[in-house]
This record gives structure tokens, C-alpha cells and sequence, in this order.
């Protein structure tokens, strides 16, 4: 099911095209600014913390705050700086398990 | 790597000023900005936003039109999307889609503008909050708003984003406001001086009133607020006129002032001083923007919070001097163009005093309790802040080993100032001894892939031999 | 106020020497500069690492292989006492080689030193294809490696917090923001403080770090320590990709990895620089390819306190005798034997380490 969204899109003029975040697909607004776009989709959580692991979402839209952190293409990037480009497959950055490997 | 005469960081109406002015005069100009659009945080996508976002935004947006397209007619070097990640010896290191860059710059200007003062208050981390200058952002940038948002904080900036989303069709649900009754009284002891920048007063009193007649509550001198909800907020919990309240909603924009973004004039070595009017750090420059670093310089709200009009003037400002500096403008010149500008700057800078005192960050924010967290990336909570001091931590410096608080990703730019309040209060010291967390590079995060695309394998670094 | 020790010093060293006195119920008195002073305590790399130390003085091999030793129990001790996971691991350290000539070179060093140490010097030469089976994210650019079984790594910052918490919950005054600038030598010691406060003691521990070289003639002690800049990059926290410490990346415990450091002799100055950040960042990922993607999100630079020989100092003053000189370039991997055993030796107790081979005398023209 997908989520409600607490945001309102001013115009609708933009193709929608998929993108997948965490294995859901939403439809967005072409160019459109990624975090913008997923959280009018109704995304909440973003990243998860690395110490208590909980969600986060973004929070200055401006590039300066790293809570808009997703994962594409197996490298860290902020959100809140891509834009919506068809087939993005993104995935929330999660908290990385302890590492390094576990001890003999 | 390649030449330039003056490179300007950031393209804000400072920025854009200063390229546009220099370039006038024959400097060659490179400038770089990791948003995609020309504009800054107050022209935000001013080139491509919609006929409706720009009525909703009001005259003042659609007067960035002019910066950027004094900027597009100009021979300036705009790079978007260009991440400086490092400034050294007039070097600039940036990152672009494209690729990893390194020019050689005669000047170096810094326009890395403002950020929005970090307001920890309760629950500030959860999902669902965001700042009031981001829910602008979403709607300069994409026209999308929130609905039913809930302002808390204080300030002009507040009351600009709840009348956009008034006009937006989507009045907040409510302003919890933290100035006084008595901080306007404080403040009105500068009337002599606001006046000069009466229209700011003007502007500022038909904002509230297009709040009052759409009808949206105003909660003044609110206290204790605190952000609930457990995996993302649902309500904010605030006291006022006695009385408690618990307001449902499921967006919520914090927002008390801005402060300079100081991360690459600390990371370039520049002195900085506490300016308590403001509230911040400010760093040390002239009124040319020239700071004690040979070429580097600094213009517009990173050298002390002056609003978008003094940012441009201070950009072209900046601009003259660069270019008088590089031979391309005489004394005389330079000095019978800048110094209108610099008359138009002190009416614009009259305002300030005012507006900080009626606008006083919210002082619970300022000294959170215990349990609220400061610093966001490293989950760092206001009490670790106060053991560390107990600890012997006199500085921010210290405290980051203790604490990792400004270890992450945001390398201090949301904790900085509230992590020095702590320990300044801690341990009963000034701000100015307590002293910032020490900024290294990469000012913006890059791959190690990246970084070691500019290793010279034939010009190594010398080391010393092996040890013991 | 009087104290039995004064140590001059808050970093790792001094820590390290109060807790042990503490622990033999001495009073101790830390004073430590301020909030931006020099402290390579915090800008360390966190190895407890034996090889390679002492291949020309084997006294200062078996001192750190003693400190190695210790560290299980060291750790243990301070982590029941704080909580704090200090994250200790001693399952073994690469040496990682680009080139055979370099391997079979420092192969060669290594069996001299273990014959001379009677065979305690276990280590072992991976071939490349060996290393890739302990290591599966090294690149092809690493031709072997030399693991080292006494190796291992810590959280120094977590071990810096822990021993300041430690030296305060047993009765130790640390005093930050207190630069010692004079003494004089009477019935006690007499320090003067830059912010004009004297402080007396018994005895005094110069563990000052590189403020010794200026504060040690003061004091009798010839002191000659430089700084050596290092130079280093944390990536942001990755999924299990580094099994082992080596001298280029280690990954720890919560994740992200860490690559150092440089060694250069560039002064007092302890910026980063972007040629040094390129160069680690360069090795780093031929050494592990998969680096190249993961972002950089923290550099630092600090200095190491070198002495001319790269060896510790350990002197008692001739002129003022009660004041010693105690200062290393190993910080972290000796802390356990100065916590342990350098008590012994300042109050010249019995059994107390012979350390006669790092007094000041090396250094007589
Ligand atoms: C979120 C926000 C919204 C605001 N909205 C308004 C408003 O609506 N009205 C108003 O009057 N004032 C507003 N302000 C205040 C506003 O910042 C200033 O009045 C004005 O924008 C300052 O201009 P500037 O040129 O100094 O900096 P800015 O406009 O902030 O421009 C700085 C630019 O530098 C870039 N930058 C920073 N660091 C780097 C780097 N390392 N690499 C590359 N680029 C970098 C940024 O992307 C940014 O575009 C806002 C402030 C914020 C923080
Ligand atoms: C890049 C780098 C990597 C390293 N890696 C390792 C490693 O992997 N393993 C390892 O074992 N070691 C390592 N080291 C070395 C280790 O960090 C140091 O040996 C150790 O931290 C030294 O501790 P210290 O207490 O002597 O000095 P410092 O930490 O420098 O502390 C000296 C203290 O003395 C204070 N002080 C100075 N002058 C005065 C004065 N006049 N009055 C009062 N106080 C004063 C200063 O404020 C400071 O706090 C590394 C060092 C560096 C720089
Ligand atoms: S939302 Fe702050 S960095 Fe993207």
C-alpha cells in the first residue's frame, strides 16, 4: 500500500516516469528534485542512523544537513541534490552493521 | 588544470553579483555552485520556476531574474553542480558529474551564503520536521507544499514561508511563536536606525497581515515546545499564555534565523569572532570583503547576516575590489562605483539590529536539555555536551574526541554553534575562548575515487624515510 | 595544594603514566594545555603494533612487544571501569607490499630481528594469492604482505576518554587550559602557569608531548623532539571490507575506514593538504579497489613527537632530580606498558623496567 502523502503538487505539467526507492515503484515528475519528489510520493524515512538506527528524513533541502542520504548504484548521495530520471533505482541509506569482519 | 583570475564559490545574489561586476571590468571569472540553478537559497531556480510559483513567491523572488540574467549575458564560467571540496593556496578542488577539477585561481571569493540556525528542541530529528527554508526550497524549486504545516520558531523568514504557503493555497495550521512581548520592546529601542530601512517595517507588517486576514493562529511567547511522535512526529507540544497545547499535524518547520556558513572560511584559516548581536561567528574581512588570507575573500551573508540586498551589494562590492586588485580597475574607479554601493548597504544593514533583537533565537534552543540531540549525524545529545566539560572539555575540539559530536557528514555545520553555547555555558567561558570546531577538508563530501583522481604518481609527496 | 606527581601532559602519555600511579595510590596532579593545542592523542591512527619497531634496537621491540601484551588486560581493566568499548583487537597486522623487491627486503628484516628475539616474532609472508584468502577486497596491485601476529588495533579516542574518566573517578585532578611555562626546583616542585596559577608536587612527568621540546630545557632535559605531520582520511561507514589493520586503511569497528598516514617534515604545521589526501586516497584504493567508491568524510592532520631515533625517552632529570622525561612516537600501542610498568620505574620500585637504553645519554654528540 502506498503511503499518503502530506505534500501538494502545484503543477502537474512534468512527465511522470519510475523510480524505485527500497523496492517500491513510484511515478515522478521528470527533473523534478528527488527528495522533493519522493517525499510528495510519501516517502518518510530516508536514511537510518548509524548509531541507534532509527529514520530520517530531509531536513534543509539545501545540502548541507546529509539526512536525505539514499543509495544509488551502490554509492552514498544526497537526495536532495539529483534529480528524478527514469529507472533511478534508489535505496535508503541504512545503518551498516558492525563491521569489519567478525573477529576469529 | 586550468587558469582564472577570480573564482567565486557559491551563486547566490552575492555570487552572482560579484562574477557579474568583476567580469565587467575584464576579469575572468569562474563560478562554481552545487545547486543546479543559478540563484542561491533566496533566488532558488529563479530562471525556471513557473509563472504560479513566482506569484506565489512574491516581487522580491522574481527581482532575482535580473542577477541571473546579468550573469547569463556575461562572459562568467557558471559551472553547476560543481562541489568545492577543498581551497588551499588559491587552489580550488571541485567535483562536477562530469568529473574531478582543480583550477588555479588568482582570487578566491567565498559566497557560501547562510544557514538556517539549528533549533534542537525535542524531537527536531524525527521525520516529518524539516526547516521552514526547505519547505521554501520544495516550493521554489519543485512547487510542492506541505499542508497544514505548523511554523514554530521566530524571525522574517517564518512569516515569509507561512504567507507563501498561504498563497500557495495552503495557510499552516499555525505559528508558535517563541519572541516577546518584551523582545519587541528591547528592539524598538533601534527604531531610530530601522527606519531608515522603514521598508523592511512595511513589508514586514503587510506579512502579517495576509496572515491574519487567511485566518492562521498566531501563538506568540511560546515556550517548552517539544516535537512528538515516535517513528516520524504527529504533534508539537508547546505552552502559551498559560495554557498547554498539543496540536496535531505531520509537518512541522522550525525555523529562528540564519547564521553565516562559515565552513570554508574556517577550513581556509580566516579569523573569526563571536558577534553576540548576531548571535554567530562571524569571520574577519574589510569592508571590501577582503579577508587576512592573501586572495581569499569573503562577500554576502557567510561574512555576517545582512539579507539578500546587502549580499549583492557586498558581491559587487567584492567584484570592484577584485578587480581594481588585478590591474583592471583603477583606484579612482573603483572607488567612485563602489562607494554608492556602499552607502546602499548601510541603509540595508540598518534594519539588522532590529530584527535581531525582536527576533532573538529561542533560548531553550539555545541551551537544550539533556536529553534533546545536537548534533544530528553522530546522535550526539546536549547532556554528552555538559559531561564532556565536566570532563575537562573547554572546547569543541576536545569535546568532538570525546563525544564525536561534528564528526559526521554535516562536519559541524547543524551542531557547531549549539555544541560551543553548551560547553561556553559549562564552563562559564566566552564564546570567543570557548572558540569552533576546527574545519579540514573535504568541505563537501567526495569518493576517495575522486580525491585520488588528482594524485600526480610522478610528483609524489615527500616523506620522511621509514621509522621506528 | 601539593600533589605527589604533576604530570604535564593530558594526552595519551600522561593518561596512561597518572592512571598507573593512581592505581599504586599516588595523588596526581594532570595539567594540560588548551582546547587547540598540539595533541597527537587525538589525531592518531589507533594501531598496537609490534612490527616493524626495534629493528635496530631490540630493547625497544621487546618494550612494545610487552606493551602488546598487556593491552587485553589493560583494556578489560579500563572498560569495567567506564563501560566504554574501547574495541581492542589483536587477531594480527599487515604489512601490505606493491612490489616483491620490498617484500623479500622487509621479509629479511624481520627474520634478523626474530632470531635475535629468540623466535618471538611471529609473523609470516602472504604471497598475493594467500593475502587475497585472508583479505578478499585487496587489489591486484598488493603483491604479498607480511602479517604480524602481536598486531592489532584500538579506539584511541575511546582510550583517551576512558583513561581521563578513569584518572578522575580515582582521585586524579585533571586541569585543562593550564600551559605550563616555568619551575623552579626547591623543597618541591614549583610550576608556573600561563593563566598565573602555581601548582607544587613532589615529583613531576613531563609527558607534554612536542610541548616538551621547549618546557624540557627548563627542566634539565636536552628533549630534542620534533614534529612529523601525518596526514589522515576517514571514509564514511561501510559494509564489512577490511578484515585486518595495515598500515595504509584499517576499518573500524563501526564501520568506516581509515587511511594514513602520511609522514612528512613540514614544522608546526598540521593542515591537511589536498596533494596529501590524493596520495593517500591513491594507495588506499589500489590497495582496495572498492574504496574508490565509498565517500571521504573527515580529514585531519596532526604530529607525531619524534625523537631523532624514532625511540622513546624516558630520563630522569640529573639537574632536577624528582622530574622525568616520558615521551614516544607510540603512543597508543605503549599505553599499556606505561600504564603498567612505568610506575615501577618512577618510583623506582622493585621490578622496574630496565629502560637505560632510552635515557637522553643516545643523544651525547
Ligand atoms: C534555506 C534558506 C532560505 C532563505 N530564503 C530567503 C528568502 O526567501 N528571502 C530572503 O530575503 N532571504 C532568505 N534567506 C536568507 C538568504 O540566505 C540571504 O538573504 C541570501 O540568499 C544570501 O545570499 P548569499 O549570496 O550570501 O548566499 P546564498 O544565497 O545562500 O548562496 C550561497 C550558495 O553557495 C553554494 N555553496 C555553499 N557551499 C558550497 C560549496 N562548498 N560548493 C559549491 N557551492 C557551495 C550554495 O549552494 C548556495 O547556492 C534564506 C536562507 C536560507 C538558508
Ligand atoms: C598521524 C598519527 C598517527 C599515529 N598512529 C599511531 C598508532 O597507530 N599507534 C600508536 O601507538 N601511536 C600512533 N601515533 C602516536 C601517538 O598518537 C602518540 O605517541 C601519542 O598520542 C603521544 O601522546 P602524548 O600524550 O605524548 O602527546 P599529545 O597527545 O600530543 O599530548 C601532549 C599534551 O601535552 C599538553 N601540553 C603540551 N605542552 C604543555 C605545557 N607546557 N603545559 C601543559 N600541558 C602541555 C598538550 O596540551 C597535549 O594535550 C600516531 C601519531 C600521529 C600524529
Ligand atoms: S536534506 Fe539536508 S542535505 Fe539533503
Amino acid at each position: 500500500m502506498k503511503p499518503v502523502s502530506r505534500f501538494e503538487e502545484l503543477e502537474s505539467g512534468a512527465p511522470r516516469v519510475p523510480v524505485r526507492f527500497g523496492g517500491q515503484e513510484y511515478q515522478l515528475a521528470e527533473g523534478s528534485n528527488l527528495a522533493a519528489a519522493l517525499m510528495a510520493a510519501g516517502v518518510d524515512a530516508f536514511r537510518q542512523t548509524s548509531h541507534r538506527g532509527v529514520g530520517r528524513a530531509p531536513f534543509c533541502m539545501m545540502g548541507a544537513c546529509f539526512d536525505c542520504l539514499v543509495l544509488v548504484n551502490g554509492e552514498t548521495r544526497q537526495a536532495c541534490l539529483m534529480e528524478v530520471e527514469t529507472g533511478l533505482d534508489v535505496q535508503p541509506a541504512r545503518r551498516m552493521r558492525e563491521g569489519p569482519y567478525a573477529s576469529r | 588544470m586550468h587558469r582564472v583570475n577570480l573564482a567565486i564559490i557559491g551563486a547566490g545574489p552575492a555570487g552572482m553579483a560579484a562574477a557579474a561586476e568583476a567580469a565587467k571590468a575584464g576579469v575572468r571569472v569562474l563560478l562554481l555552485d552545487e545547486q543546479a540553478t543559478l540563484g542561491g537559497q533566496i533566488f532558488r531556480n529563479v530562471e525556471v520556476g513557473s509563472e504560479l510559483r513566482g506569484a506565489v513567491l512574491g516581487r522580491d523572488y522574481r527581482r532575482g531574474a535580473l542577477l541571473t540574467d546579468a550573469v547569463a549575458k556575461s562572459d562568467v564560467d557558471y559551472v553547476a553542480k560543481a562541489r568545492v571540496w577543498s581551497i588551499e593556496e588559491n587552489h580550488v578542488a571541485y567535483s562536477t558529474p562530469d568529473g574531478e577539477y582543480l583550477v588555479e585561481a588568482d582570487h578566491v571569493l567565498l559566497a557560501t551564503g547562510a544557514l538556517e540556525r539549528a533549533m534542537p528542541v525535542p524531537g527536531w530529528t524525527l521525520p516529518g520536521v524539516m526547516t521552514a527554508g526547505a519547505a521554501q526550497i520544495m516550493l521554489k524549486q519543485s512547487g510542492i507544499v506541505a499542508r497544514e504545516a505548523v511554523l514554530v520558531g521566530s524571525g522574517p523568514l517564518l512569516y515569509l514561508v507561512a504567507v507563501q504557503l498561504v498563497r500557495a493555497g495552503f495557510p499552516p495550521k499555525a505559528l508558535v511563536e517563541t519572541q516577546t512581548r518584551s523582545d519587541m520592546r528591547r528592539a524598538m529601542t533601534h527604531w531610530r536606525a530601522a527606519m531608515r530601512g522603514w521598508r523592511y517595517l512595511q513589508k514586514g507588517a503587510a506579512t502579517l497581515n495576509e496572515l491574519r486576514n487567511a485566518g492562521v493562529p498566531r501563538y506568540v511567547k511560546s515556550r517548552n515546545i517539544a516535537l512528538l511522535g515516535s517513528r516520524r512526529v504527529d504533534a508539537v507540544h508547546f505552552s502559551c499564555g498559560g495554557a498547554i497545547h498539543e496540536m496535531a499535524t505531520d509537518t512541522v518547520l522550525l525555523h529562528h534565523g540564519v547564521v553565516p556558513d562559515v565552513q570554508a572560511a574556517r577550513m581556509a584559516g580566516i579569523e573569526h569572532h563571536w558577534n553576540a548581536q548576531q548571535n554567530a561567528f562571524v569571520p574577519k574581512v574589510d569592508p571590501w570583503g577582503r579577508t587576512e588570507c592573501d586572495g581569499v575573500w569573503i562577500a554576502g551573508d557567510g561574512a555576517g547576516i545582512g539579507g539578500a540586498m546587502s549580499a549583492e551589494l557586498s558581491g559587487r562590492i567584492t567584484g570592484l575590489a577584485v578587480a581594481h586588485e588585478l590591474g583592471s580597475l583603477p583606484r579612482a574607479e573603483r572607488d567612485r562605483r563602489a562607494n554608492p554601493l556602499i552607502g546602499q548597504r548601510n541603509v540595508e544593514l540598518s534594519i539588522r539590529p532590529f530584527i535581531d533583537r525582536a527576533f532573538p533565537p529561542y533560548h531553550e534552543a539555545l541551551a537544550p536539555e539533556d536529553e534533546v540531540t545536537v548534533c544530528r549525524c553522530e546522535e550526539v545529545k546536549a547532556g554528552q555536551i555538559r559531561e564532556a566539560a565536566e570532563q575537562g572539555c573547554l572546547g569543541p575540539n576536545q569535546a568532538k574526541a570525546f563525544t564525536r559530536a561534528g564528526m559526521g557528514r554535516c562536519q559541524g555545520r547543524y551542531c557547531g554553534l549549539s555544541v560551543s553555547r553548551i560547553l561556553a555555558d559549562a564552563n562559564n567561558r566566552s564564546m570567543d575562548d570557548t572558540g569552533y570546531v576546527r574545519v579540514r577538508p573535504p568541505l563537501k563530501p567526495v569518493t576517495l575515487g575522486q580525491v585520488a583522481a588528482l594524485h600526480d604518481p610522478n610528483a609524489p609527496l615527500e616523506q620522511a624515510g621509514g621509522h621506528d | 595544594m601539593s600533589s605527589d606527581f604533576a604530570i604535564v601532559g593530558g594526552g595519551i602519555v600522561g593518561l596512561s603514566v597518572a592512571w598507573g600511579l593512581l592505581k599504586r595510590g599516588l595523588g596526581v596532579t594532570v595539567l594540560d594545555g588548551a582546547d587547540d593545542a598540539l595533541r597527537a592523542s587525538r589525531g592518531n591512527f589507533g594501531l598496537v603494533w609490534v612490527q616493524g619497531k626495534g629493528l635496530k634496537q631490540p630493547v625497544y621491540a621487546r618494550w612494545s612487544q610487552t606493551a602488546a601484551a598487556a593491552w587485553s588486560d589493560f583494556a578489560e581493566e579500563l572498560e569495567d571501569a567506564t563501560g566504554f568499548d574501547l574495541s581492542l583487537e589483536q587477531h594480527g597486522g599487515l604489512d601490505l607490499h606493491f612490489s616483491e623487491n620490498s617484500l623479500a627486503d622487509w621479509a629479511a628484516r624481520y627474520t634478523k630481528i626474530q632470531s635475535i628475539l629468540h623466535g618471538d616474532y611471529p609473523f609470516e609472508v602472504l604471497s598475493a594469492k594467500e593475502l587475497r584468502k585472508e583479505e578478499p577486497g585487496i587489489g591486484d596491485a598488493v603483491v604479498g604482505a607480511l602479517l604480524h601476529h602481536q598486531d592489532g588495533q584500538v579506539n584511541p579516542l575511546r582510550l583517551l576518554r576512558a583513561l581521563a574518566e578513569e584518572v578522575r573517578r580515582l582521585g586524579g585532578e585533571i586541569l585543562s587550559g593550564k600551559q605550563v611555562l616555568s619551575v623552579t626546583h626547591g623543597a618541591v616542585f614549583d610550576l608556573g602557569c600561563s593563566d598565573g596559577s602555581r601548582i607544587e608536587a613532589d615529583r613531576v612527568v613531563l609527558a607534554a608531548g612536542l610541548g616538551a621540546a621547549e618546557l624540557g630545557p627548563k627542566f634539565g632535559f636536552k628533549a630534542p623532539l620534533s614534529p612529523e605531520r601525518g596526514q589522515v582520511l576517514i571514509t564514511e561507514k561501510l559494509a564489512p571490507l577490511i578484515r585486518r589493520p595495515s598500515l595504509i586503511a584499517r576499518q573500524v569497528n563501526e564501520g568506516a575506514v581509515q587511511i594514513g598516514a602520511t609522514n612528512e617534515l613540514v614544522g608546526q604545521n598540521d593542515a591537511v593538504t589536498r596533494k596529501g589526501m590524493a596520495q593517500l586516497a591513491a594507495e588506499a584504493v589500489a590497495a582496495y579497489p572498492d574504496l574508490a567508491r565509498a565517500q571521504l568524510v573527515r580529514s585531519w592532520g596532526a604530529l607525531r613527537v619524534m625523537s631523532p631515533d624514532g625511540l622513546p625517552i624516558y630520563q630522569e632529570s640529573e639537574q632536577m632530580p624528582g622530574a622525568f622525561l616520558v615521551t614516544c612516537h607510540s603512543g597508543v600501542t605503549l599505553a599499556a606498558a606505561h600504564a603498567r610498568r612505568l610506575p615501577e620505574w618512577l618510583l623506582k620500585g622493585e621490578g622496574a623496567p630496565d629502560l637505560e637504553v632510552f635515557g637522553e645519554a643516545r643523544f651525547a654528540i
